[in-house]
């Protein structure tokens, strides 16, 4: 089974320290583990940590897969390259395999991506011509044509509609399903995290204050502490937990 | 659903084998283009030759007559070649600039190395100062290539310094394009009449001194470059998406970037050296490319360096036709035909990239 676990990592631009000793229990794969926390709390960052694109201290433990089974989504999602939907698919796929040749199990793995997230109709399109929720979908799809086994998304869902968001998150969980992989996602909407993930981590000012099953670490207290918003958790008529804001707790100031 | 929604699916695996034959025929057409192109080049000239003799100068050179011989395999085959091989470079040179810098008006000459070329060039001309004293005969061209080198090479240099950012780069590039013209003015400034007609001269750019000499050296360095960047199609392509998510794809971006640098360098500097300014081509050349074929470097990388070849010999064809008898400096009639048909390429089929 392939699981991930940080060990106190520590990150920092120039002198400013982002995040400190950010430590987690073996995170495990097959479901998914949302990352939560206020604007520039470090999640972008301690994705980069975990991605190896920046330096810093602790050591990130894999099982079951190696480094090269990591693929990362940034949060940034602007793409001006000259380039169709489907040739940037086939990029992602090809680059790291090498090879100008492409096979016919190759271009039906980018098939079935595009079908997986809704964007086979996009195929032919130029990238600088989507639409922002269009390109998120292709990013996704970029993400996981390699199927890798260690996914990390930064924000996947931020510019999605209603429908899209519900439609890829469930995407995403059958993905983790079918693979097993550990899939981590950046996310600021507490009900999609709640009804989608499994497990959360919750991050504040650079430091985890809680990892565990979602709903477990999703406690008014700790949302009070993290966004100073007053909040119930409840549950849908058909059973679904779902998040209810009742205002900030203390009113913001300045 | 399901069955349409499959049926669609290879629907798009095909669509995608019809845009690769088209790209693929594209190329070809390039390629053909370019050696039409060649063709007239070395028909035209300021002796008139009837196309028959030409063919057979060329094709039987022992049966043809001595004079036509030197003419056509001695000066025009050169030249002809000469224009292939310095826009195929300038051409890849420019669009990897412009790759590994993410912008679209990157190419070797806004950086500096044509105005340090000419700089050094002038210092050959001017002050009759050669950099390397063993080879007083290539003074100029030597002087040129020296300076181009030193200049890709400050720029390489201050890449390689930790936080620099691409557009450090390009700002270094500008201050150098300016430093070097300040230099070269001072420098013409106190210049004689004669020295300073031999740098105007050659800052506009000129294919009358080519040798089968220069053809080969420009050709090597070619055929050592591209295969190189052949290697890196699929990184160049994915520094495109963005450094960020092509290091997420697992490329060195920095070291890529690096790499590309120091080939570019030589790629420009020794074209530059050998025909002087003929600024253009680096940014037209990969232009033209992207917009027929798109930025997967498998068919940009070819179709800069055909479109660039094409484009230049080209230009050759038309310094030679505009004036019967006279020979325009190819680096005038670059910007002056090419700005145009650039300008209205670009507005006619402007795609959103860049
Ligand atoms: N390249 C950088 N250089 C310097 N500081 C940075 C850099 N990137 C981020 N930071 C700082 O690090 C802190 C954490 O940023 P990060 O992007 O990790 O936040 P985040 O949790 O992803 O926020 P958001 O929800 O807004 O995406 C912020 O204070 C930010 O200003
Ligand atoms: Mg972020």
């Amino acid at each position: 089974m392939v699981t991930l676990t940080l060990d106190q990592i520590g990150a920092r631009y120039g002198r400013r320290t982002i995040l400190e000793d950010a430590s987690t229990p073996a995170l495990k794969g097959g479901v998914l583990t949302a990352l939560v926390g206020a604007n520039a709390a470090g999640k972008s960052t301690l994705f980069r940590r975990i991605a190896g694109q920046m330096r810093g201290t602790g050591a990130v433990r894999l099982t079951g897969a190696t480094k090269d089974d990591l693929r990362y989504m940034p949060q940034d999602t602007a793409m001006t390259a000259a380039l169709t939907v489907y040739e940037s698919i086939i990029l992602a796929l090809k680059q790291g395999a090498g090879g100008w040749r492409l096979s016919a199990s190759e271009l039906a793995s980018v098939d079935s991506v595009l079908q997986r997230f809704g964007i086979a109709h996009l195929a032919e399109r130029q990238l600088p011509e989507l639409s922002g929720g269009q390109r998120q979908a292709v990013s996704i799809a970029q993400t996981l044509v390699t199927r890798p086994k260690v996914v990390l998304m930064d924000e996947p869902t931020s510019a999605l509609d209603l429908y899209r968001q519900y439609e890829v998150l469930e995407a995403l969980r059958s993905y983790a399903a079918e693979t097993g992989a550990v899939m981590i996602l950046a996310l600021h909407d507490l009900n999609q995290v709640m009804r989608a993930c499994e497990t959360a981590i919750a991050l504040s000012q650079g430091r985890i204050l809680a990892s565990g099953p979602a709903l477990e670490v999703l406690t008014p207290a700790l949302i009070s502490q993290i966004y100073g918003i007053e909040s119930r958790v409840e549950r849908c008529s058909r059973g679904c937990p779902m998040m209810i804001v009742d205002g900030p707790a203390v009113p913001r100031s300045a | 659903m399901t069955a349409l929604s499959l049926m669609s699916s290879s629907e798009n695996a095909k669509s995608y084998r019809t845009l690769t034959a088209r790209r693929i025929a594209v190329l070809g057409g390039l390629l053909a283009l370019l050696v039409l192109s060649v063709a007239v080049d070395v028909s035209l000239g300021p002796a008139r030759y009837p196309l028959p003799d030409v063919l057979r100068t060329l094709f039987m050179p022992s049966s043809a007559d001595l004079q036509m011989r030197v003419v056509i395999w001695d000066i025009r085959m050169p030249m002809a070649l000469l224009a292939v091989t310095v826009g195929a470079s300038l051409s890849l040179a420019g669009a990897q600039m412009q790759t590994i810098l993410a912008n679209p008006l990157a190419s070797p000459f806004t950086l500096g190395l044509s105005a340090a070329a000419s700089f050094g060039a002038a210092i050959a001309m001017v002050l009759g100062v050669a950099l390397f004293p063993a080879a007083i005969a290539l003074m100029v061209p030597i002087n040129a290539f020296a300076m181009a080198m030193a200049a890709s090479l400050l720029i390489f240099g201050l890449s390689t310094l930790r936080g620099v950012t691409v557009e450090t780069i390009i700002l270094l590039g500008i201050a150098l394009v300016f430093s070097f013209n300040a230099a070269l003015a001072l420098l013409q400034y106190f210049a004689s009449e004669q020295a300073l007609s031999a740098v105007v001269f050659w800052t506009m750019g000129s294919l009358t001194k080519a040798t089968w000499g220069k053809v080969a050296v420009t050709a090597i360095i070619l055929a050592v470059c591209a295969p190189l960047f052949a290697r890196r199609a699929w990184a160049l392509t994915a520094v495109r998406l963005g450094e960020t998510r092509a290091a997420a794809m697992g490329v060195p971006v920095k070291r890529l970037r690096l790499e590309t640098l120091f080939l570019v360098s030589l790629l420009a500097a020794v074209p530059v050296s050998f025909v002087g300014t003929i600024g253009f081509i680096g940014i037209v050349g990969p232009h033209v490319a992207r917009l027929l074929l798109g930025e997967d470097q498998r068919f940009f990388l070819p179709g800069a360096m055909l479109s660039g070849a094409a484009i230049l010999s080209a230009t050759s064809v038309l310094s030679k036709a505009i004036l019967p008898g006279a020979v325009l400096p190819i680096g005038i009639i670059t910007a002056l035909v090419g700005v145009p048909f650039f300008a209205a390429l670009i507005m006619t089929k402007g795609r959103k990239s860049w």
